[in-house]
């Protein structure tokens, strides 16, 4: 059994070559074809889709809890071999890499199927499909790979992946602005990651996920470095800054909202599903460096999650986009699954990033659907009474709701409920507290979006149908997800059996605890009826008692202000007083050189008078006084003699 | 007195054409004067040689000899040049003064 | 060695391809335009050909110099015209004919003089190949000189008048080519003559040779010290670059690629093979300073490049602040850098010949290299923005492609000698991407404008530079080894490793 299980690992290479094939078909071979590239692109994830199928049951089966066959790299080859430097390319497969694996090609399959009905005659299909393929492979290399630069490598691709999709409407000036956004914002965080793979590699000489492990377990005597922090906190700091960029922490979480420019299905799945939580998978798969490291380490990204899970939260209630709304809230969940990991618990955040996963990419296609029926209306306010007319998108969106607000027996609320425990049961109240109010905020403000968009009056300008089946089937399948997906947390040998990190954790459920969070989501539902469908409480009434909080949040607290004005003014500014500088001092004293040469020169030049009687009678003299000169020199005054001049008296 | 002609005697009539050309190149103002010159000048030098060998030298060597034949050919074809360029010179400047041969610096 | 040994033809056959095409189009009628073309498409092809083969057929195992073909020339001097190349030339002497070669291809609706031009770009080609495979200081020092002529001609006739005249591009990239190589002609002849008298008065210039001799350590810093501020000025070293944005923004686009992507290159090869190798001691003595100058240039002219409004300058400062990153290599002085720092050179001279090809196609269909005249052109040039856009992200270090393994390798083995110099190296990365992707934004994205919509996208013969170095910059930049199994042959098998060990720069492992 083991035997076989092992023969099946060593074609998970396969998962995301199948996807790096296609785009390469699609780009070289048939781009002229949209039928074609669509059906290629799709085969190739459907194939992925059930490899990783296969190895995910492989896993199970061949895991007892304690050892796993698939544990080390089942296939490594040698990539880079110099001087001081030698890296090896593999794949790994456990539980964690088996699950996203599992997550990634199935959202990504939805999204492609759907993807045939959204960008139904859009003249950029072939490309599109491409980049798809694209963002897939290099998103399933990133999973399955062995070392922090194997998957540096790829996390840079999904970042380009993710700059040329929200950049694919590239004649919008917002698509443009955005993905260039995305793109600098994220290399702010990759900065620091590469650092940390730069001094992790010098100390260590590996970047094995397993080596580096093993090598700090083994007699690795921690050391002071700089701030009174010690030298694996630092190097923890550092990696995590890779994980504020590309999962959108704050202060780098400016471009995720931004990044909604780009098609819908691709907001679903790289700014919602798959690529933003590639930062919480980095932190989970190098979670031993944060063990090891001091606590502040792990204190930090707690922290700093929570801070982002509450920020992005406050500011989801002000915004009325509808896809605004729901990429605040991806942030917030992002938050979420970030101080998951930092109060301990690594089970708990893997467990919401699938569930979320299966959730948020059910809104941000519900979204797309409705988008595409009201012919790119986007704002909440302008829709109204859609249930009635989309009956299909309805449900399924108000499946949605239901689980991100943490209502059993959705997928939500298995998740969320772990994270608040651990939080809880870890020793970290006060994060617990902000969790808390976290889930209250989401459950109000995704009920608001709901409400206000899905019931009520329909407005006469629209004209709303329900969307293909190409476009209502994958909803389906992820609402039954969103549905059952958090049932995996139920039996005995449950997620946590799989997928923790250190010791196996039994987190009984809490039933108080789920209670009180249960609270928390229904208060909030309701508050949000109360206001946007009996409005007993108007929301203006509300707006006009808190005007200055209100603009604030309305503003996502000028964040995006003060880097605009630090990009224009500082950075800008800055490029520009080098420029001047370059130009008049550096190029200057070039100049300045050249200028004194052609002075000099223009003095000089006044003796050339162009007579040649005048040279004539100067060369002349200057032979006489060269003749002279060397005469007298050689103290041969005699020389001077005319007739001995003559050379002929004795 | 006892005059022979010797070595200085050609000697000093080299000077003296030597010295005609160099005054000639400096005061006359016609170009084809100073070409002129210019060829009573080498050909003084030619007389130096053809003399310095004649009085310096022993019979088998004929250095002087071979130099002022060369310089000779030299002088015909500097001439050549130099005439060819008075005369195109002379057809778009109708000048033959040296004074106007001077849009040739800078 | 015995002077008249027969040696490999291959390396002369190389050199020579380009100048019998050279030869055979001096004899074309100058109205044959196409003709002459073809001839030097052939005559670069064939010298490619060569050199990839020399790439391929060179023994990593044994390493040192192969293929070598040592013929006295003059004697009294010693001097020997010996051709051989080693890992560090090889990757060098395909990139030189891998850009002459897509150089012919981006000339080719070239329609003025077009004879002079292909024979005065074929003679700049054969005199960048000799330095890269003379193993002889004086034959390096000759083709290098046969170089500059060129370029000069090259500039004034064909280039463009834009902020500065091409006159005065011309004249500067020249002036500070040859001040450069006065400087190191005076280091040059020193170095002769010292070696000359440690020898017992039998002068030689081999390479080789020349760097098994221990020299005075106050000689070797002032002799280092006028080689660094040369081949500092043609890598363009700040605060010496002040010719390179300029001289490329004048000059035609077949010399601003050859010119960015190879000449400027004999300044880090020439660092390393006569600086590194023969030098040591004063290498050692200036590599704070060079390497504080590199990472000043860096984060300087990334800083310039974002306020820059013609496409040709934001390439001439991005290529400014890349060579920033080879001098840290070089000042970093250990086996991870150099390999990094020769790889960098090979990865720069492709992205940078492919940039200054697509921008060269954009300026000859739109006549404007302005960036806030251009605009949306992947709507109507669909191919050109592919190159630009893998232009701009290789140039950003994407991983994928060839620079961003130069760019870790260097990041990796600067970080040992000079950690701090290279955090701040390594944060360029952040400016060099806002300046790239604000230059592709805005000329490749954006609203449509149909003042362009008569550009007629890449086609036939145009297609070559895009097809060639796109393909060189991902299939070396997706399996490193192809190169860095040569590289590194290079630099473990010469003396510099033995050089480094025994000067001790190279500091391993350890943080800080």
């Amino acid at each position: 059994m083991f035997k076989e299980m092992h023969d099946l690992f060593q074609w998970a290479w396969l998962i995301p070559f199948l996807p790096f094939l296609s785009f390469l078909l699609i780009a070289l071979v048939t781009r002229r074809s949209k039928g074609l590239s669509a059906a290629v692109s799709i085969l190739a994830i459907l194939s992925a889709l059930g490899l990783a199928i296969a190895i995910g049951v492989g896993v199970i089966q061949s895991w007892n809890g304690e050892e796993f066959v698939g544990r080390e790299a089942v296939a490594a080859a040698n990539w880079l071999n110099i001087g001081g430097l030698k890296i090896d390319f593999g794949t790994i497969v456990d539980p964690l890499s088996a699950m996203m694996l599992f997550v990634v090609t199935l959202v990504a399959s939805m999204v492609q199927i759907y993807s045939l009905g959204y960008m139904h005659g859009d003249r950029g299909w072939s490309r599109y499909y491409a980049y798809q393929s694209l963002f897939a492979a290099s998103m399933l290399g990133l999973v399955i790979s062995t070392n922090l630069l194997q998957l540096f490598i790829f996390w840079e691709l999904v970042g380009l992946c993710s700059y040329l999709l929200i950049g694919f409407w590239y004649f919008k000036v917002s698509a443009r602005e955005a993905a260039k956004k995305a793109f600098i914002t994220t290399r702010v965080g990759d900065f620091g990651l590469l650092l940390g793979i730069l001094f992790l590699y010098n100390k260590f000489g590996t970047l094995d996920f397993a080596a580096l492990s093993n090598a700090m377990n083994t007699n690795f005597q921690d050391f002071a470095l700089i701030g009174g922090l010690s030298y694996l906190t630092v190097m923890a700091i550092l990696v995590f800054i890779g994980p504020i960029g590309k999962s959108g922490q704050f202060p780098l979480h400016v471009w995720l909202p931004d990044a909604m420019e780009g098609p819908t299905p691709v907001s679903a799945l790289i700014h919602a599903a798959t690529m933003v939580v590639a930062g919480v998978y980095l932190v989970a798969r190098i979670y031993f460096l944060f063990e090891h490291a001091s606590p502040a380490a792990l204190q930090f990204v707690a922290g700093l999650g929570a801070f982002t899970a509450i920020f992005a939260a406050t500011i989801a209630i002000a915004q009325d986009d509808i896809k605004r709304i729901l990429a605040y809230s991806t942030l917030s969940q992002l938050g979420y699954m970030m101080f998951a990991l930092g109060v301990g618990s690594l089970t708990a955040s893997m467990f919401h990033l699938m569930t979320h996963a299966f959730f948020k990419a059910l809104m941000f296609l519900g979204a797309g659907s409705v988008i595409h029926a009201l012919h790119e209306k986007q704002n909440i306010w302008d829709m109204g009474g859609l249930w009635k007319k989309m009956p299909i998108t309805g449900w399924t969106f108000f499946i949605g709701v239901l689980a991100i607000s943490g209502v059993p027996p959705f997928a939500g609320f298995w998740s969320k409920d772990e994270i608040l425990a651990a939080a809880l049961h870890n020793g970290h109240p006060v994060i617990y507290a902000v969790g808390l109010f976290t889930a209250f905020l989401t459950a109000f403000y995704m009920s608001r979006l709901f409400f206000v968009a899905f019931t009520g009056p329909s407005k006469p300008e629209n004209h709303p149908h329900e969307s293909p089946w190409t476009m209502t089937l994958p909803l389906i399948i992820l609402g039954v997800l969103s549905v059952v997906g958090g049932l995996v947390a139920l039996p005995e040998h449950n997620f946590a059996f799989y997928v923790h990190a250190g010791e196996l954790e039994h987190e009984a459920m809490d039933w108080a605890l789920a209670g009180i969070s249960v609270v928390a989501g229904l208060i909030g539902i309701g508050l949000a009826y109360t206001i946007y469908v009996r409005k007993a409480i108007a929301a203006e009434s509300i707006v006009a008692k808190f005007p200055g909080i209100y603009r604030l949040l309305k503003n996502k607290y000028y964040v995006d202000e003060f880097y605009l004005w630090l990009i224009h003014h500082i950075m800008d500014g800055l490029a520009k007083v080098l420029y001047w500088i370059d130009l008049y001092i550096v190029d200057g004293i070039i100049n300045g050189l050249a200028l004194f040469t052609r002075g000099s020169a223009r003095t000089l030049r006044r003796t050339q008078t162009g007579q040649l009687q005048t040279y004539a009678l100067v060369f002349f003299f200057a032979v006489v006084v060269i003749y002279l000169v060397f005469a007298i020199g050689e103290g041969q005054l005699a020389a001077l003699n005319p007739l001995a001049m003559l050379g002929g008296v004795k | 007195m006892s005059f022979s002609v010797g070595l200085s005697t050609y000697l000093l009539v080299g000077a003296m054409l030597f010295s005609l050309g160099l005054y000639g190149i400096f005061a006359k103002k016609n170009v084809i004067a100073v070409l002129m010159s210019i060829e009573l000048m080498l050909n003084a030098v030619n007389l130096n040689f053809v003399a310095f060998n004649r009085f310096l030298g022993n019979e088998s060597v004929l250095h002087g000899f071979v130099t002022a034949v060369f310089i000779i050919v030299l002088a015909a074809a500097e001439v050549a040049v130099g005439l060819a360029l008075v005369i195109s010179i002379y057809r778009t400047r109708k000048s033959t003064s040296v004074d106007d041969f001077n849009w040739l610096k800078w | 060695m015995s002077a008249a040994t027969a040696g490999s033809m291959i390396l002369p056959f190389t050199l020579l391809a380009p100048v019998l095409a050279a030869l055979i189009i001096v004899f074309l009628p100058k109205e044959e335009g196409k003709m002459i073309k073809i001839v030097a498409a052939l005559g670069t092809f064939a010298a490619l050909a060569l050199s990839v083969y020399v790439f391929f057929a060179y023994d990593r195992a044994q390493g040192g110099m192969q293929f070598n073909l040592i013929l006295p020339w003059t004697k009294d001097l010693g001097v020997n015209l010996a051709f051989g190349v080693d890992g560090i030339s090889i990757p060098m002497l395909v990139l030189t004919n891998l850009i002459g070669f897509t150089a012919v291809y981006s000339s080719w609706n070239l329609d003025k003089r077009v004879k002079e031009f292909f024979v005065l770009l074929l003679i700049l080609i054969t005199g960048v190949m000799g330095t890269f495979i003379a193993r002889d200081l004086f034959i390096f020092f000759l083709f290098y000189e046969i170089v500059v002529i060129p370029i000069y001609i090259m500039v004034i006739i064909w280039g463009s008048t834009k902020r500065v005249s091409k006159e005065y591009a011309g004249m500067k990239l020249t002036i500070y080519l040859l001040i450069g190589s006065a400087f190191l002609l005076v280091g040059l002849v020193a170095l002769y003559l010292n070696a000359k008298g440690l020898n017992g008065g039998q002068g030689t210039f081999m390479f080789d040779e020349l760097a098994k001799f221990k020299y005075d350590p106050t000689f070797q810093k002032i002799v280092f010290g006028l080689m660094a501020f040369g081949f500092g000025s043609l890598i363009s070293m700040f605060p010496f670059h002040s010719w390179s944005p300029d001289g490329y923004a004048g000059a035609p686009t077949a010399v601003s690629m050859i010119h960015a992507g190879v000449l400027k290159k004999i300044g880090g090869y020439g660092l390393i093979r006569l600086g590194l190798m023969v030098l040591p001691v004063g290498a050692k003595f200036w590599a704070p300073v060079i390497a504080t100058l590199a990472i000043a240039g860096v984060l300087y002219a990334a800083f310039i490049a974002l306020a820059q409004k013609d496409l040709k300058y934001v390439v001439g400062y991005s290529s400014v602040s890349h060579m920033g990153y080879v001098l840290i290599a070089i000042a970093a002085f250990n086996v991870t850098s150099i390999n990094g720092a020769v790889e960098m050179m090979f990865a720069h001279g492709v992205m940078s010949a492919l940039f200054f090809s697509m921008i060269g196609f954009v300026y000859e269909k739109s006549h404007t290299r302005n960036i806030s005249e251009l605009g949306g052109l992947a709507r109507q040039m669909p191919r050109l923005a592919v190159g630009f856009l893998i232009a701009g992200m290789a140039s950003l270090g994407l991983p994928g492609t060839v620079n961003f393994i130069a760019e870790f390798t260097i990041f990796m083995g600067s970080v040992r000698a000079y950690p701090v110099l290279a955090i701040l190296g390594i944060a360029g990365i952040i400016f060099t991407a806002a300046y790239i992707l604000r230059t592709l934004a805005n000329v490749l994205f954006g609203p449509r404008r149909p003042e362009w919509d008569h550009l007629k996208d890449l086609r036939g013969p145009e297609m070559v530079p895009l097809v060639v170095l796109v393909f060189v910059l991902f299939v070396t930049g997706m399996f490193p080894n192809i190169v860095y199994s040569v590289i590194n042959s290079g630099v473990t098998h010469s003396d510099l490793s033995k050089v480094m060990e025994t000067v001790g720069l190279a500091k391993m492992g350890g943080l800080f």
